[in-house]
């Protein structure tokens, strides 16, 4: 085993060890509750993770930009409703802990249907035909009533009384470590996948679909498998959303999700295996962290979006696996100072333009919910020029200044790869 | 069954109306190795994607090994047992060399398109993988992004991928294009060595190549075969003279 | 029979607003490759920008001015973002075009709030031009008739007869040569970019007060407008156009046709009884799923042409 496969295996125990134990961070011992935000974030991430992996099976493993992967997840919550309500009537015999692989293969056939248009096509039309799908399948979960149960969405009770270890999920914290382990079997099996003629094929038609048809593939059917098998793991992801939320409408298969689960995918980073988790990580965090204070989030959520297509297309993952040589070479150290001056000038640009949404949302959201802006205290009167000024000139004066550090900044990293290179090419 | 491994009948190929490839006819017997010269803009690439499937033909027919392939996607085409290089460099540019030449492998080694065959327990593929490798002089550069290799060294993968399902018969489109003179002589020993027992069709320009390396020459201009046969006789055809020029006399 | 005429006249006016978006994008995927997502946020920032300009100016003049900044915007975008993208692949485009969606939509709640602006037809536009058995057609629909046909025209005369319309209308023919021709590339791409953020801005300005005006226009109108450009074939201005005036016809009398799918098959003697799923399609009126049409042909025309009705490459 080479020392780089050693760390990643070690990062990921020591992720899944933190998973088991995030909850127990957060554990009220006066109450001895669990905190049921804590909890409930921390099962969203595990779907979300779940949604995002899938989601890079297309976007970053086989280089299908789709935008109907909700629909997958989606559908899976609505069976899961059904399922869990067959269930309680009895009819059908199954512990809650395989409840999801049910969910999984819901989304699996829907997938195997509508994979079959979608991949005779690729790249714009592609994305034009799961676009038509989404659409199609948010109205029609409008429409009718049986099985979507129209705007009201359809609900269940998910204390079904089977279960393999005699658990009845009427805590928030049974549910999450029956979403942990699925997530974790899912993300194993994904991870298998890429590891096998058909992940590797995926992969190939990625990069070149052409060059695949003459080495005796038919990209198609690659792409469709793909295509299926996503489907199946984000059938699973919304298996475990309707466990938890007991309710699916059509918000699980809309638009948004879709974009979400892009948004996660490509912001964690497509290119490596874990980005995706990463990244539904951090979206989530956002998601309920600053939605709270700010109402703006999306905004920032774009523009952190379109600054990675922009300056990082590889994603945060792909940001942190660009230091391996540096790291491999012991020469870390000597990015510390650069990395502090392109801070500086970085967080006084962020500042700036974040005051400068939020001044503008106060101004009118915030003035219709009747909120106003309160920074270390201080109510902000968003009418004065000084805040609007000041804002300005956070966003004008670090951003000139940013780009000087950061043309430094590029010399010295430069500089160091430069200085690794040979020691790479004899590896 | 005829002799031939490939064989053009009155091949045409029009893009709108213009006519591209004008009533091809070729037979090339197994275990030869035919070389395609012309000027540029002959066609001659145009006739590599009408063999290998890419573009659909106009008019004609084409058989590998007594079947008729034109119409055929190109994948179907490929696993006939036909294979080809890009005179513009096809490859997987993210995936290292040896994935690369694996994915090359795989549906000949007969994956097909198993998601349940884990790769890294598949002895037989990483050795003839690894074989590969050795044999292309890649192997110190096994696990480099295929997209960061030298010129001479993507050339010498594709060559790596287009041989490696074991076609039998092979299609070459300027292998050695771009070249340095030592780089060239290694791709045409590369090439002499894997061609052995097998059919080759190559486009090439190289002249020393050509006459070093092919049984039989056919000249494309224009779309239209002028000269076919053995190299002595191709060159001393006057009508080849005209075309190339004397460029043959320089080789 | 008035029914019909009042459809096909509203669907006239709507396939044309269509049209207006539709042909901007399709000049700017025709040139660029790219596939702009936010096409349908700037028509919604041409019908606030218009909004805003218009209690200042008055309609009119926001009429020449909204479109003018919309196509500022659109040089912006393409400057700044686009270009610094585009050697990633055009994925990354759609990616980036794609994130703009989201910051435009919140960007407008955030300057304009979340209620729709009382952005309406001015007064000297609203009257009623003519009655048909009943039927009023206000003069504010026979108006937007008139711009968007003399846009149409305009765009028309500026592809045939200017010298960046020979090089654009190259580039619509063969994509690979617009580089050849040894024009300033990147600046005709500014400028079609910018065009098209024109054609889709004017497009704001006049269907903002004929629909409404609120931060959902872009998002409900989006799709639709894809579904035209893709459906006529991309590259293909004249698709395009048949797409558009299609769509709109299509989207406005299957709101008015209350048959369902059963009654087609009644007369064949065929009766479904019983309350399900599959009872519940059947008997779902074409009113209904007027919205699903435009997604469902789609669909089915990318399936079996990738190109589209006229398009001449592949999507
Ligand atoms: N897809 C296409 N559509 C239209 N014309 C094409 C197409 N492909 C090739 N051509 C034209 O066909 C002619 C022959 O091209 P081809 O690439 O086959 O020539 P070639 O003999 O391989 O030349 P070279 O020696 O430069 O590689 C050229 O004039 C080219 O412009
Ligand atoms: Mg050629």
């Amino acid at each position: 085993m080479t020392a780089s496969r050693f760390w990643q295996i070690s990062i990921w125990i020591l992720v899944l060890a933190l998973a088991i134990a995030a909850p127990w961070a957060f554990y009220n011992y006066h109450t001895g509750r669990q905190s049921g935000f804590v909890i409930s974030m921390l099962s969203q991430m595990g779907m979300m993770s779940i949604l995002a992996l899938s989601y890079n099976m297309l976007l970053g493993q086989a280089g299908l930009f789709s935008l109907c992967h909700a629909t997958f997840f989606g559908i899976g919550g609505y069976a899961t409703i059904h399922f869990l309500n067959m269930a309680s009537a009895g009819s059908l015999p199954l512990p809650m802990e395989l409840i999801p692989l049910l969910s999984g293969l819901s989304g699996l056939g829907l997938a195997i249907v509508l994979g079959y248009i979608a991949t005779k096509q690729r790249a714009t039309a592609f994305a034009m035909i799961t676009l038509g799908i989404g659409e199609l399948m948010v109205t029609s979960a409008l429409m009718f009533q049986h099985f979507f149960g129209g705007e009201g969405g359809v609900n269940t009770n998910r204390m079904i009384g089977r279960s393999l270890f005699g658990l009845t999920y009427a805590q928030g914290i049974q549910v999450y470590y029956l979403i942990l382990a699925w997530t974790l079997l899912s993300a194993l099996a994904m991870f298998f996948l890429t590891m096998t003629p058909l992940g590797r094929m995926a992969n190939a038609s990625r990069d070149n679909f052409e060059r695949v048809q003459f080495v005796g593939y038919d990209p198609r059917m690659v792409r469709f498998f793909q295509f299926a098998l996503s489907g199946l793991f984000a059938g699973i992801g919304g298996g475990l959303y309707a466990i938890t939320y007991e309710i699916v409408t059509f918000d699980a298969l809309a638009a948004p999700l879709s974009a979400n689960a892009l948004l996660m995918a490509y912001i964690g980073g497509s290119a490596s295996f874990g980005g995706p988790i990463l990244g539904a990580v951090l979206i989530t965090l956002l998601q309920s962290g600053v939605s709270l204070m700010s109402n703006s989030w999306l905004v920032y959520v774009g523009v952190l979006f379109i600054s990675m297509v922009i300056f990082a297309p590889s994603g945060i993952m792909g940001l942190v696996t660009a230091h391996g040589p540096i790291v491999r070479g012991g020469q870390l150290g000597r990015l510390a100072v650069p990395y502090i001056r392109v801070l500086v000038p970085g967080i006084l640009m962020v500042a700036g333009f974040v005051g400068l949404v939020e001044l503008t949302s106060f101004l009118t959201i915030g003035a219709a919910q009747g909120k106003s802006l309160v920074l270390f205290g201080n109510k902000i009167d968003v009418h004065a020029t000084l805040p609007w000024l000041s804002a300005a000139v956070c966003l004008l004066g670090g951003g000139f200044w940013l780009r000087l550090e950061a043309r430094s900044f590029r010399r010295v990293w430069e500089g160091l790869m430069q200085g690794l290179k040979p020691q790479r090419s004899v590896a | 069954m005829s002799d031939a491994a490939l064989a053009l009948k009155n091949v045409g190929k029009a893009f709108g109306n213009l006519e591209i490839i004008r009533g091809v006819s070729l037979d090339i017997a197994r275990g030869e190795r035919h070389a395609i010269i012309g000027p540029n803009g002959a066609g001659k690439t145009t006739l590599f994607n009408l063999i290998s499937g890419r573009f659909r033909i106009s008019s004609g027919e084409i058989l590998l090994n007594d079947v008729r392939i034109d119409g055929l996607p190109p994948h179907k085409i490929n696993r006939m047992g036909l294979s080809r290089s890009f005179q513009i460099t096809s490859i997987f540019h993210r995936l290292s060399v040896f994935e690369n030449l694996r994915c090359a492998l795989l549906w000949s080694m007969g994956y097909r398109y198993s998601f349940w065959t884990p790769l890294w327990l598949q002895r037989e593929l990483t050795a003839r993988t690894d074989a590969m490798l050795e044999d292309l002089n890649l192997t110190p550069r096994r696990d480099t992004a295929a997209g960061l290799l030298s010129y001479a060294d993507q050339r010498a993968l594709e060559i790596g991928m287009t041989i490696a399902g074991g076609a039998s018969v092979i299609l070459l489109d300027e292998p050695t294009a771009g070249m340095s003179n030592s780089e060239t002589d290694n791709a045409v020993a590369l090439i002499r060595r894997v061609s052995k027992g097998k059919t080759l069709l190559m486009v090439e320009h190289d002249m020393k190549v050509v006459f070093d390396l092919a049984d039989v020459i056919t000249v494309l201009v224009y779309g239209q075969v002028i000269a076919s046969g053995p190299p002595h006789i191709v060159r001393a055809n006057p009508a080849v003279q005209e075309a190339y020029l004397g460029a043959l006399d320089a080789a | 029979m008035e029914i019909v005429l009042v459809s096909l006249f509203n669907g006239l006016v709507y396939g044309m607003l269509l049209f207006m978006l539709a042909s901007g994008l399709t000049l700017i995927f025709s040139m660029m490759g790219v596939l702009n997502f936010a096409h349908a946020s700037i028509y919604m920032i041409g019908a606030y920008l218009a909004f805003t300009v218009s209690r200042f100016v008055g309609f009119f003049p926001a009429l020449i001015i909204a479109p003018l900044l919309c196509a500022l915007i659109g040089a912006a975008i393409e400057v700044w973002g686009l270009r610094r993208v585009h050697h990633n692949g055009h994925i990354a485009e759609l990616l980036f075009t794609f994130g703009l969606v989201f910051i435009v939509q919140r960007s407008v709640q955030m300057i304009w709030g979340m209620l729709p602006m009382a952005y309406r037809v001015p007064p000297s536009l609203d009257f009623s031009l003519f009655t048909i058995y009943g039927a009023n057609f206000p003069a504010y629909r026979g108006f937007m008739l008139l711009v968007s046909v003399g846009m149409l025209v305009a765009t028309w005369l500026l592809l045939k007869k200017t010298r960046i319309g020979l090089v654009i209308q190259a580039a619509l023919t063969h994509p690979q040569m617009a580089s050849a021709l040894g024009h300033n590339v990147p600046r005709v791409f500014t400028i079609v970019f910018a065009g098209g953020c024109l054609l889709a801005g004017l497009a704001g300005v006049i269907g903002g007060n004929y629909q409404t005006t609120e931060p959902g226009m872009a998002e409900s109108m989006g799709p639709i407008v894809f579904v035209v450009v893709v459906f006529g074939g991309l590259g293909s201005l004249a698709g395009c156009f048949v797409a558009s005036i299609l769509m709109g016809l299509i989207m406005t009398f299957a709101v008015v046709i209350n048959t369902s799918m059963l009654d087609l098959l009644r007369p064949l003697g065929i009766t479904v009884t019983g309350d399900n799923l599959f009872t519940e399609i059947l008997t779902v009126p074409v009113a209904r799923i007027g919205a699903l049409l435009p997604f469902a042909m789609m669909i089915i025309i990318l399936s079996f042409r990738p190109r589209g009705l006229m398009g001449t490459r592949d999507t």
